[in-house]
């Protein structure tokens, strides 16, 4: 069984998976990671976990890859005259929502409906001065659903959620563009593996994870390495790409290679690894210096139970949190790639070598 | 003689499927002003057979000529601008990233992360925005200028558009319920509205449909337009701003200027226009005779293109009729279908009533 990625990928950004409600998404991994894998489990919060054996000697070690699969968005806080006012699921800058189509997910009728709906910015003389005539703050700005008052009151309730509607979009130069790429590109990228590692052979077992609620705190990152136990983790999520809007020199080019986390989340014995297997299968990475902290899953993982060796790959991604982030799809594939022949190679004692200088 | 789909008095308009793929394709194609092309094709395909005369002016105004039957019929100059707000690429930086400028009244706070199409083609594109992990707060409470905000076509786009090409939001009409969505229903609604008067025009009058150009840099077309036809009544017909949301705290909205379920807004006064009283009273009478649903557009700054047909030659009484519609000159605008059917029913059935004495009486 193949899978096939861009169509995979649109289909994943085409549905929503707010923090804390990641089943949309998840049913469309699950449908393409079950016959890739030997054995899928849920999590008591909602990840996603696919184990493929390895062939050594039982009891085989264990590699993780997390990939979080959770989506910013917004969320109802109160209805007035029809309109909806509402709070942000993860960072949103509130200067990238008016004029965005979104789906609101209303709750209060028998069944639950998809309403298309608009974030919209009232006009001046309804605001009080101190709005100003700048960006409109989140407290300002509601969602208009076409509908008429008592229509909505009949739908909506307060905490329905609201998720991005935008549509994914290829554009030039093999990238794509659209909401949750962050961190759906990264979903791509360990199904990729995932695909790869079925047509070959390797000693260790590997569990996919696709994390929960990573937007709001790296919560399936603390928790799934305490049910994984893997003896280490790669995670893979997006960084910030060169282009518009990028700020000086941590930023990396789409399209130009990986970025290898280097420093205090990762192990330095496994970030050599990981490098050594880039130069062995000509997969170009940069080195990522990420001094304290990347502010993904590796830190939960991180600390979870007795501590656990992370390395950490990057897909460059441009517009970080806003409806329209970009990737390149050979990095995703890169990525995937890295992984696999990193796990290929392997052998069943490598945690020797996982030493401290 | 060209064709006429029904007879006048039992016009009812219905917005079916047949319908909604007209308006569609309208609200859907792009029209930055000065390079209307893309809307005239579609009304120009629309209106074959249907016109005793058609034909495209210096400016790029598309005029429709529909004659009547009978003696003494007023010749009545019907107005829709093509046209909408819009981009053009400025500066290519190099690997599908242009610079760009906006054409017409676009608030910058509205362009951040949106889906543009390009050109010709429609080349798709990006507008992005910092990561918002990399601003500061001083940074996010600035509004980004749209000197620092650039169209992403993605690496290798540079050779798919190039400085001089206009863009537009890239949103597709989607129906809400009551409701359509869609960017450029100003004026597109205009644009179907003119189409559809044309194709079941009273034999009454001479109607002289004006498919302007331009209205949103400066109301270029309807001038030139209205110098050509030289009419003895103008109408633009257009969609106006429903300012029809809550109040921040609560209090009664009065400055809503229309309102959505209000019916077609007939204009008194705007910006750059005196209506006619006697247009106004003729609107007015009729909506009430013909029991549709109507409102006053609350006199307010704005205009449409009959602030520049009633100043032309030696002067032309005119009025504006308008569909009410939030967010205009957004990504996406909402306007609700039973106005949209109203505005025509009104027009259509205040046209089939018109005769020479509306310009007896003097004000």
């Amino acid at each position: 069984m193949t899978f096939e990625l861009i169509p995979f990928l649109k289909e994943m950004l085409s549905v929503p998976g707010l923090s804390g409600y990641e089943r949309p998404v998840r049913e469309v991994i699950a449908k393409v990671w079950e016959p890739l894998s030997d054995e899928l489990s849920l999590s008591n919060l909602g990840s996603l976990l696919a184990l493929k054996r390895g062939e050594g000697p039982e009891p085989r070690p264990t590699v993780m890859i997390a990939v979080h699969m959770d989506a910013i968005g917004l969320m109802v806080t109160a209805i007035e005259d029809g309109f909806l006012r509402f709070t942000q699921v993860g960072g949103v800058d509130p200067r990238i929502l008016p004029g965005q189509p979104v789906i609101v997910h209303a709750t209060n009728g028998a069944e639950e409906k998809e309403l298309p709906g608009l974030v919209v910015m009232p006009p001046t003389q309804l605001l009080p001065p101190e709005a100003g005539d700048g960006p409109l703050a989140q407290t300002y700005l509601l969602v208009d659903t076409g509908l008429r008052p008592k229509e909505v009151e009949k739908l909506v309730r307060v905490g329905d959620l609201i998720s991005f509607a935008s549509q994914p979009e290829e554009l030039a130069g093999d990238t794509i563009a659209g909401h949750t790429l962050d961190n759906r590109a990264s979903v791509a990228a360990a199904t990729v593996a995932l695909e790869l590692l079925g047509k070959r052979r390797h000693l260790w077992d590997v569990v996919v994870d696709a994390t929960v609620q990573e937007e709001v705190g790296c919560i399936g990152g603390f928790l799934d390495p305490i049910k994984i136990k893997p003896d280490l983790a790669i995670v893979v999520d997006v960084n910030f790409a060169t282009g518009p809007g990028g700020s000086g020199n941590m930023n990396f080019e789409m399209g130009g290679g990986l970025p290898l986390n280097w420093g205090a989340n990762v192990h330095p014995a496994l970030y050599k690894a990981m490098e050594k297997t880039a130069e062995d299968y000509e997969i170009p990475i940069y080195k990522d210096y990420s001094p304290s902290m990347s502010g993904t899953d590796a830190y939960g993982i991180q600390v979870a139970e007795e501590g656990i060796p992370v390395v950490e790959i990057s897909i460059p991604l441009r517009y970080m949190h806003t409806p329209v982030e970009q990737v390149a799809i050979k990095d995703i594939q890169r990525a995937g790639r890295l992984m696999a022949e990193f796990i290929t190679d392997l052998p069943l004692d490598f945690m020797n070598t996982v030493k401290w200088e | 003689m060209a064709k006429t789909l029904e007879i006048p008095k039992t016009f009812k308009p219905k917005m079916g499927k047949k319908e909604l793929e007209l308006l569609s394709k309208l609200t859907d194609a792009m029209g930055v002003s000065g390079d209307e092309q893309e809307i005239r094709q579609i009304v120009m395909d629309e209106l074959k057979g249907f016109a005793d005369e058609m034909r495209v002016d210096h400016l790029g105004n598309l005029l429709v000529t529909k004659l009547g039957k009978g003696e003494k019929r007023l010749r009545v100059m019907v107005a829709a601008h093509m046209d909408e707000v819009g981009f053009m690429l400025i500066k290519d930086d190099g690997k599908g990233i242009f610079e760009f400028r906006t054409v017409g009244g676009i608030d910058p706070r509205q362009l951040v992360g949106k889906q543009v199409i390009v050109g010709r083609d429609h080349v798709p594109g990006i507008i992005g925005a910092k990561a918002i992990h990399l601003t500061t707060v001083a940074e996010r409470k600035q509004t980004l200028p749209v000197s620092q905000l650039r169209i992403d076509l993605g690496p290798g786009g540079s050779a798919k558009a190039k400085p001089g090409d206009r863009a537009t939001f890239a949103t597709k009409l989607q129906v809400m319920g009551p409701t359509i969505c869609a960017k450029a229903l100003d004026n597109r609604l205009g644009v179907y509205n003119l189409i559809q008067l044309v194709k079941h025009a009273p034999e009454n009058i001479d109607l002289l449909a004006a498919f302007t150009v331009q209205e949103e840099v400066g109301l270029r077309g309807a001038k030139v337009a209205a110098f050509t036809f030289n009419p003895d009544i103008g109408i633009a017909i257009d969609s106006t701003p429903a300012y029809d949301l809550p109040h921040y705290d609560g209090v009664e909205n009065t400055q809503y200027r229309t309102h959505l379920d209000g019916g077609p807004a007939i204009y008194v006064m705007d910006g750059a226009t005196i209506a006619d009283r006697r247009l106004v009273d003729w609107l007015v009478d009729t909506a009430k005779a013909e029991k549709i649903p109507w409102q006053f557009r609350q006199p307010a700054p704005g205009g449409t293109d009959a602030g520049a047909i009633h100043r032309v030659r030696e002067g032309v009484p005119s009025v504006s009729v308008s569909v009410p519609g939030r967010y205009a000159h957004s990504a996406a605008g909402m306007a609700r279908i039973d106005d949209e059917l109203n505005t025509l029913r009104l027009l259509h059935a205040a046209l089939a009533r018109l005769d020479e004495n509306i310009l007896i009486r003097q004000e």
